[in-house]
């Protein structure tokens, strides 16, 4: 996995709550059995009318915003299916934050696999962060992961909150299966007892 | 001495039961059983592929094709497209490949993977089953830890048999007193995500409990438990009890024999303490349960049947615009009665309402009368042994002489991954389990609700309130 440390990049604002993951990918997408190339359909049916254009009022479709790497999402960002494809989408179009009051349990985790930070803010600065986002002079913005900052386009610095152990596979790019096999001797002895414990199982 | 342990919730007990490692606040739990299917699953065998690995537990693992089988009669040559072949053909393939137990779609036994875990005795009380699909919540009905995890974890519990894991909060939703007529568990699970909200359950594992809970079938509590997510919560879950017991006994993969009553013995102890605490606790009486339907684009835009379409200024902060942007979308207008609405095409099936008790409880309504006409109206049974026993009790007859189309099962136009889909503007009465905006075709307009007002809304041709039919 690709490390995080510091990002500096257009913020998108995208106020609606409830941004689901059928929103953010489409049924259609998912008969895919590769990882990449979901990008292009990220938010496909906000994103493209019927007939395949592109919605000139979508945020992600506006010139400036097409560059975006961060999204200030609505509460309860993520909200529905399990699919991955959703970060994936996301990652492949080239967002890698989303800062959001609320994350939906399964997305929130997701997002961690796969190299995306979501920064869970309080509404007062949700609220700030969604002004800046909306004028173009002030939508970039820099995550400092290692510091856990969000810096401001005036300079301002607002800390946040996030995961010890999460922090540190993202800082490091780290494989979860890779760190767990470490563990491999626990996983072994757990197995064997619990197997005679319940025989069923 | 014997140190008196603190008191637990279900949940805890379940937890503490799965724990191998746990540094601060993160923990490794051992899995029980891992259900896969096609759509979440390709990346991940991939990824065992590429660095070597095999599935660690393949007697654990069960694999099944649902999402994106084709649901008509000719679906083992007709996929309905190139890349669902391929992704079928691939389950296929890895599911051989890696020896894990498998029902492929020419199988009796295959159908929607969170009605054959329980169908099958897979899923058992006190068990950790997870699975690449948010549903998995349903076989918490059977007092067990279920979750969606993603396809990373897939790979990860494929790799390892084990899930990293943060510990839930606990949350208690007690539904008392006794339900009245007309009144399913799909009316309750919609109740409460419509009291909660969409985000309620976030961050914690709810236990449902009551009398109301209690008289539910096994069906019921899985139908509850089914939407636990769309609530927000992770996972759902009803302590076993002698119904329980019951349902799984005598399954093909269930304890036989001295592991049978090692396992009852067991599974008794699986209840929270009395005074286990609860971080967050919701208390409905069954009394002010109505057959509700959603009007909306969210699971928790649930009202009666016999309420208005509400207004956005009904509604506080962000939910006024998510309000005007559902009513834009549904093609509905503040103050217009439920009952007026007209609806083009009723779904029945899901894993939310596609077993054998639901669809009992569709004949009930339709045996003698017929589907209004110009109304598509689809029956897809949960698998091919609910099918087959719905077939053998004469409902797949009285279905189809309403004027229902009888399918095979699969997960069909609750998603609408295969061919069962809306179109732009079609509007349906489902029993699935969400109504984002083109979840069941692009621009097509989901209603949720129970069968029995699913069926009832195929004889009027209209949202239709089940007590008056």
């Amino acid at each position: 996995m690709e490390k995080f440390n510091i990002l500096e990049g257009i913020a998108a604002p995208m106020p609606l709550i409830n941004i689901d993951t059928d929103m953010l990918i489409p049924k259609q997408f998912l008969k895919t059995i590769k990882r990449t190339g979901l990008g292009e359909n990220l938010f496909f049916e906000m994103r493209y009318d019927q007939n395949g254009n592109e919605i000139k009022d979508f945020i992600l479709n506006k010139d400036h915003y097409s560059k975006a790497s961060i999204i200030v999402g609505g509460a309860n960002f993520g909200c529905g299916s399990s699919r991955e494809h959703a970060p994936w989408a996301l990652k492949d179009f080239g967002i890698k934050c989303i800062i959001s009051t609320s994350f939906a349990d399964i997305f929130f985790n997701n997002c961690f696999k796969n190299g995306i930070l979501p920064i869970i803010v309080s509404e007062d600065l949700h609220l700030i962060l969604l002004q800046d986002a909306e004028m173009e002079t002030t939508s970039v913005m820099k995550i400092d992961l290692e510091n856990q900052k969000i810096v401001r386009n005036n300079g301002d610095q607002l800390d946040f909150e996030v995961d010890e152990f999460k922090k540190y596979c993202l800082l490091n790019g780290l494989d979860d299966i890779g760190l767990t096999l470490k563990s491999a001797d626990k996983i072994i002895s757990f197995e064997k007892e619990y197997s005679d414990k319940f025989s069923w199982s | 001495m014997k140190i008196m342990a603190k008191s637990r919730t279900l949940y805890d007990k379940i937890w503490d039961n799965h724990l191998i490692q746990s540094e601060n606040d993160t923990s490794l739990i051992y899995i029980d059983r891992h259900l896969v299917h096609e759509v979440t699953s390709p990346q991940a065998f991939e990824g065992l592929r590429e660095a070597g690995r095999k599935v660690r537990a393949p007697n654990k693992t069960i694999a099944v094709p649902d999402h994106n089988v084709a649901t008509t009669s000719d679906r083992l040559t007709n996929f309905g497209s190139e890349e669902g072949r391929i992704q079928l053909e691939t389950l296929d393939k890895n599911a051989r490949d890696f020896g894990i137990h498998y029902y492929a779609v020419d199988d009796i036994r295959q159908g929607i993977v969170h009605i054959i875990g329980p169908e099958q005795g897979w899923t058992l009380p006190g068990m950790t089953i997870v699975c690449g699909d948010s549903h998995t919540a349903t076989h918490g009905a059977f007092g067990a830890l279920a979750h969606g995890i993603g396809t990373s974890e897939v790979e990860h519990v494929l790799a390892t048999q084990t899930l990293i894991q943060q510990k839930s909060k606990n949350m208690k939703v007690e539904v008392s007193g006794e339900l009245g007529n007309g009144v399913t568990a799909k009316d309750i699970t919609l109740t409460i995500i419509g009291k909660t909200g969409t985000a309620g359950g976030t961050g914690h594992v709810i236990e449902y409990c009551g009398n109301a809970i209690e008289s539910l079938s096994m069906e019921g509590r899985m139908t509850v438990c089914n939407m636990a997510i769309e609530g927000g919560a992770r996972a759902g879950l009803i302590a076993p009890d002698q119904k329980t017991l019951d349902y799984v006994k005598g399954r093909p993969n269930s304890p036989k024999g001295k592991n049978w009553d090692k396992a009852i013995k067991f599974w008794k102890t699986l209840f929270s303490d009395p005074d286990a605490y609860f971080d967050k606790e919701i208390f409905l009486k069954a009394e002010d349960i109505a057959p509700v339907v959603t009007w909306g684009t969210s699971p928790e835009d649930v009202l009666p049947i016999t309420d208005f379409v509400p207004s956005p200024d009904n509604f506080q902060g962000s939910k006024v615009e998510a309000a005007k942007r559902s009513l834009e979308y549904m093609g509905l207008r503040p103050g217009q009665k439920l009952q007026d609405i007209e609806v083009d095409a009723v779904f029945i099936g899901s894993c939310t309402n596609g077993r054998i008790e639901d669809l009992r409880e569709v004949e009930k309504i339709v045996k003698g009368k017929k589907v209004k006409s110009g109304i598509r109206a689809m029956v897809v049974p949960g698998s091919g042994l609910v099918k087959k026993q719905a077939e053998e009790e004469g409902i797949a007859n009285s279905l189809k002489e309403a004027g229902f189309d009888w399918r095979m099962p699969g997960c069909s136009m609750c998603l609408a991954m295969n061919p069962d889909q809306l179109l732009p503007e079609e509007r349906c009465a489902a029993t699935s389990n969400r109504n984002f905006e083109g979840r069941q075709g692009r621009g097509g307009r989901t209603h949720l609700m129970s069968p029995a007002m699913a069926a009832a809304a195929a004889i009027t041709g209209r949202l239709t309130d089940v007590r008056d039919i």
